[in-house]
């Protein structure tokens, strides 16, 4: 891509990342009262979690002495310590990151395939019973609160036919035979999440790959297409679907805040040993420098998906590649 | 010129609820919207519920019956009343936590839009740093850090859901400032703000009523979430607590569906109806959507 | 034989208010080697004949009634896939506004080899050479193949437009505004070229404009169309020199010539003709100063007025 196009990206990035900086500070400081009050107020707090605080906010200097010592404890790692766990924050957040993104991840990949097939065929069959039946299905869930879905899966599969089980990574103090049964039994905990998930995703990108490419099936360069001889699954294929790609991981790239909202939810309700679950936790117990923490470590990482998708995008499109 | 101008505006209403009246989405997010309405305003005066009031040890968790039409919850309360008892809350969250957002955004999109400038991309990479923040984790350490009562549930969604707003309203304005009248008033040297009230805003307010519609709806699903995990207002008997209940006491892996998929169920018929609307006011004001 | 024929071509439009009538019997020949230059306003239905002959019409468009005969076949009766064989071999079209009709993500070259391997059943690399051709004939650097549309200049992308539609050597080219959106030194660049290839390749051209000074550079036969009928059909010298028909005079009057005195051209009196409920009797009457009752009642037919020359008014010249 262009040199300026990734100059300018970068620095967009950066300036976004130290906006959040300066507003998590300032965030956790809001707070109704001075913040060691109430801070002193919640049962979690031990006396070394609240000396841990006091140190990494500075509470006795001048306010920018405080935030120079905030900056300077980001990067060195330090994120205070969880009043919940008696660890580091980094440390709690660090032994979470996997199941997440294993769980979003195949979520996201298996929706991303799905959604960009059924979106194709409901443009390209406009009207008929494939684009009506995924039109109603995208507008349903997009109605729905994804944790309600949810509860709906478990009670069918876990309760009723008793197919999958209900919570957590692995069956809880289970010996395995061999590594292949334990792979087995997680990937039947893996399931019920990570369709949650893809269910959700997959009306999201259905709908949002059927409107561009019934956009871009109404610009001039079809009708060439068409005038040259070739068929309807040619032109769809090879010129249009090109052409709406492009939108398409843009804005994927940019739904995944949404995302991140809908772990949460899915990990609360399948007790998922990932971020989202650890965020609730946190939020449960009032933990928070654990709070400030996942919040802070989330935002990177949207930045961050934007960034790379913004690089995607650069080196995709011929128009702003060099 | 007074004159002209309500001359011309009743035709346009009528000539509006009547495409409005035409549309199938129109009619069908009309009628479910009003049901709840009514459900609303007159439901708990005619089927009063008490939050407070709960049932004996035998009466936790009853399938449905002749004497509790939706069963009971795992307090022993009837589920129905329960839920028309939400309705009332959920709408109210939801309408008045999607007027802040309203409100915010149309101001700073209509600022940014006139003042193009300096104070627009000022406001705009405000805007901008708004809609990268992730809107759960946001709601959600904001909700913990004020409190979790009714109006600050209302202020934090009200606060985090402008950004969308303020973008669109911001590219009209700088549509509508384009227009002759703009620069005739300018000319005559009106000042800005009266420029903005009086002449960009009822230009940009149709957009305007259709945004909110549509933000309505992210609104109740944002307190049904909230509300589900723990940072509802624990005194309001809204869908998202019931839920939040429901999964506390682990109705689903009992099999008490009375319990938990009726709150789901008002959630999802709530949210299509603002949907349905909110795509049949964006076809009339824009027919180039039509037939989507 | 005729290398094309359309015969009483009706093209009509569904739309919500009722039936649009672009094209209302619409008749004219095409012989090989030579430039038909179809004329008129905008929305008098020329674009639309072009799009019918092609079958490109929108899905609201419908060809009503009529014949279009390509070398005596008439394409109209042909199966879906007979005619899709026929696209672009026997008829190919030059579009209007190349800035949009090429896909911004395929590279230039690709667009046209394409066409080549789908219906000459080249391989790529033979493909991709007859394209190197193609450049060089329409005069753009051949190393060029491998770039994007956006990089070429408004005008490159017209000759990249005509490559391409002569890519597997048509029978008949329907040129479609081609040099409206480009400046005059290009514009005469592009129809210097269709002029050599006209010579070189025995293609059939039909080009559709606006413009009359186009037309006197290079059409030997002329179209005037008005409101989706053909008002006046001759060679390019009768049309210029000895027109019969009153919007055609108004036309080439409304024109201005740099020969001529240094006034102001006269424009036409009037609006553009509604096409839901188009005039009674001759289309033109409503903005003719010698329309009388028979012009406003009776349609007129094309009559012939002298070799190679028709007119559709009742007066056939009288007046000019």
């Amino acid at each position: 891509m262009k040199r300026s196009y990734f100059i300018k990206k970068v620095f967009q990035a950066l300036l976004t990342i130290a906006a959040i900086l300066v507003f998590n500070y300032f965030l956790f400081r809001i707070m109704p009262g001075d913040p060691l009050q109430s801070l002193m107020r919640n049962p979690k707090a031990t006396p070394e979690a609240i000396e841990g605080l006091k140190k990494l906010y500075g509470l006795n200097y001048p306010w920018y002495v405080q935030f120079e010592i905030y900056i300077k404890n980001l990067f060195s790692g330090n994120l205070g310590m969880s009043f919940l766990y008696k660890q580091p924050v980094y440390e709690v957040i660090g032994s979470r990151v996997l199941p997440t993104v294993l769980m979003v991840g195949l979520a996201e990949i298996l929706a991303t395939i799905v959604g960009i097939v059924l979106g194709i065929l409901a443009a390209a069959r406009r009207g008929k019973a494939v684009d009506v039946a995924s039109l109603s299905f995208s507008l349903i869930t997009y109605s729905m609160p994804t944790f309600w879905l949810g509860i709906i899966l478990v009670s069918i599969f876990s309760v009723s036919l008793q197919l999958l089980p209900t919570t957590g990574l692995l069956t809880a103090g289970q010996s395995y035979s061999s590594t292949m049964s334990m792979l087995v039994d997680g990937i039947k905990h893996l399931i019920l999440p990570t369709l949650t998930m893809s269910l959700v995703l997959i009306g999201e990108y259905t709908l949002l790959m059927r409107n561009t490419l019934i956009d871009v099936l109404t610009e001039d360069y079809i009708t060439t297409a068409y005038a040259k001889g070739f068929n309807e699954d040619y032109v769809i294929k090879k010129h249009a679907v090109p052409n709406a790609m492009l939108p398409m991981i843009t804005i994927i790239a940019m739904n995944t805040g949404f995302v991140i909202g809908g772990a949460i939810q899915v990990e609360t309700i399948f007790s998922w040993p990932g971020i989202g679950r650890l965020m609730y936790d946190a939020l449960t117990a009032r933990d928070y420098p654990l709070l400030q923490g996942i919040f802070l470590m989330i935002t990177f990482a949207v930045i961050i998906a934007n960034l790379l998708a913004d690089f995607t995008y650069g080196y995709l499109d011929p128009r702003v590649k060099q | 010129m007074k004159d002209m101008k309500s001359k011309t505006k009743r035709p346009k209403l009528k000539k509006f609820l009547v495409s409005l009246r035409n549309s199938k989405m129109g009619t069908m997010g009309s009628v479910i919207l009003v049901f709840f309405l009514l459900l609303a305003i007159i439901g708990p005066i005619i089927y009063p519920f008490n939050p407070q009031v709960f049932g004996t040890g035998r009466e936790i968790l009853n399938s449905p019956s002749m004497h509790h039409l939706l069963g009971t919850d795992d307090m022993g309360r009837d589920v129905l009343g329960n839920l028309i008892a939400g309705s009332r809350i959920s709408l109210l969250v939801g309408i008045m936590a999607t007027l802040i957002s309203m409100i915010i955004g149309t101001v700073l999109g209509i600022l940014a839009g006139y003042y193009n400038k300096r104070i627009g991309s000022l406001i705009m990479q405000f805007t901008d740093f708004f809609l990268v923040i992730p809107w759960l984790p946001l709601m959600l350490v904001l909700a913990v850090i004020l409190g979790t009562s009714i109006w600050n549930i209302i202020l934090v969604i009200g606060l985090t859901g402008w950004a969308g707003t303020a973008r669109v309203v911001r590219a009209q304005t700088l549509s509508v400032k384009e227009r002759p009248f703009i620069e005739r008033a300018v000319a005559i040297g009106s000042s800005g703000r009266h420029i903005m009230v009086k002449h960009i805003l009822p230009n940009v307010f149709p957009l305007v009523f259709a945004n909110t519609i549509l933000v309505s709806a992210v609104a109740i699903l944002s307190e049904t979430t909230l509300s589900f995990l723990g940072l509802g207002d624990p005194t309001q008997p809204s869908w998202g607590m019931m839920l939040h209940y429901a999964f506390e006491s682990g109705a689903a892996s009992i099999g008490a569906y009375w319990f938990f998929i009726p709150p789901g169920l008002a959630v999802v018929l709530v949210v299509l109806g603002f949907t349905f609307l909110g795509y049949a006011f964006d076809e009339i004001l824009n027919p180039k959507l039509k037939g989507r | 034989m005729e290398l094309l024929e359309v015969k009483n071509l009706k093209t009509y439009f569904k739309t919500q208010k009722g039936m649009v009538k672009a094209v209302d019997g619409v008749s004219y020949s095409l012989d090989y080697g030579k430039v038909l230059g179809l004329v008129g306003e905008s929305g008098c239905g020329k674009t639309t004949t072009a799009l019918s002959i092609a079958k490109l019409l929108p899905p609201e468009g419908e060809i009503v009634s009529g014949e279009i005969l390509l070398e005596g076949e008439d394409l109209l009766k042909l199966s879906k896939n007979k005619f899709k064989r026929k696209r672009w071999k026997d008829v190919s079209i030059i579009f209007q506004g190349a800035m949009s009709a090429l896909n911004p993500v395929m590279k230039v070259g690709l667009q046209i080899a394409e066409a080549l391997m789908l219906h000459e059943k080249l391989t790529y690399k033979q493909a991709m050479n007859r394209t190197k051709e193609l450049f060089k004939l329409v005069e753009i650097d051949e190393n060029r193949v491998s770039n994007y549309p956006h990089e070429f200049s408004g005008g490159m992308k017209q000759r990249v437009m005509i490559a391409m539609a002569l890519a597997c050597n048509p029978k008949v080219v329907i040129g479609d505004e081609p040099t409206t959106a480009l400046d005059v030194m290009v514009q005469a660049q592009i129809l210097n070229l269709l002029e050599k290839l006209k010579k070189e390749i025995n293609m059939g051209l039909i080009l559709i404009t606006h413009d009359l000074s186009v037309l006197g550079e290079i059409c030997d036969n002329v179209c005037v169309m008005y409101a989706g009928k053909i008002v006046e059909n001759g060679t390019v010298e009768k049309i210029f020199n000895n027109h019969k028909h009153p919007y055609t005079h108004k036309l080439i009057k409304a024109f201005p010539n740099i020969h001529g005195e240094r006034k102001l051209s006269t424009s036409i009196p009037g609006n553009p003709p509604n096409l839901l409920t188009p005039p009674s009797g001759c289309r033109f009457h409503p903005r003719c100063e010698f329309a009388d009752e028979k012009c406003r009642t009776k349609e007129p037919e094309l009559n012939k007025v002298g070799d190679h020359h028709f007119v559709a008014c009742h007066y056939g010249g009288a007046f000019i």
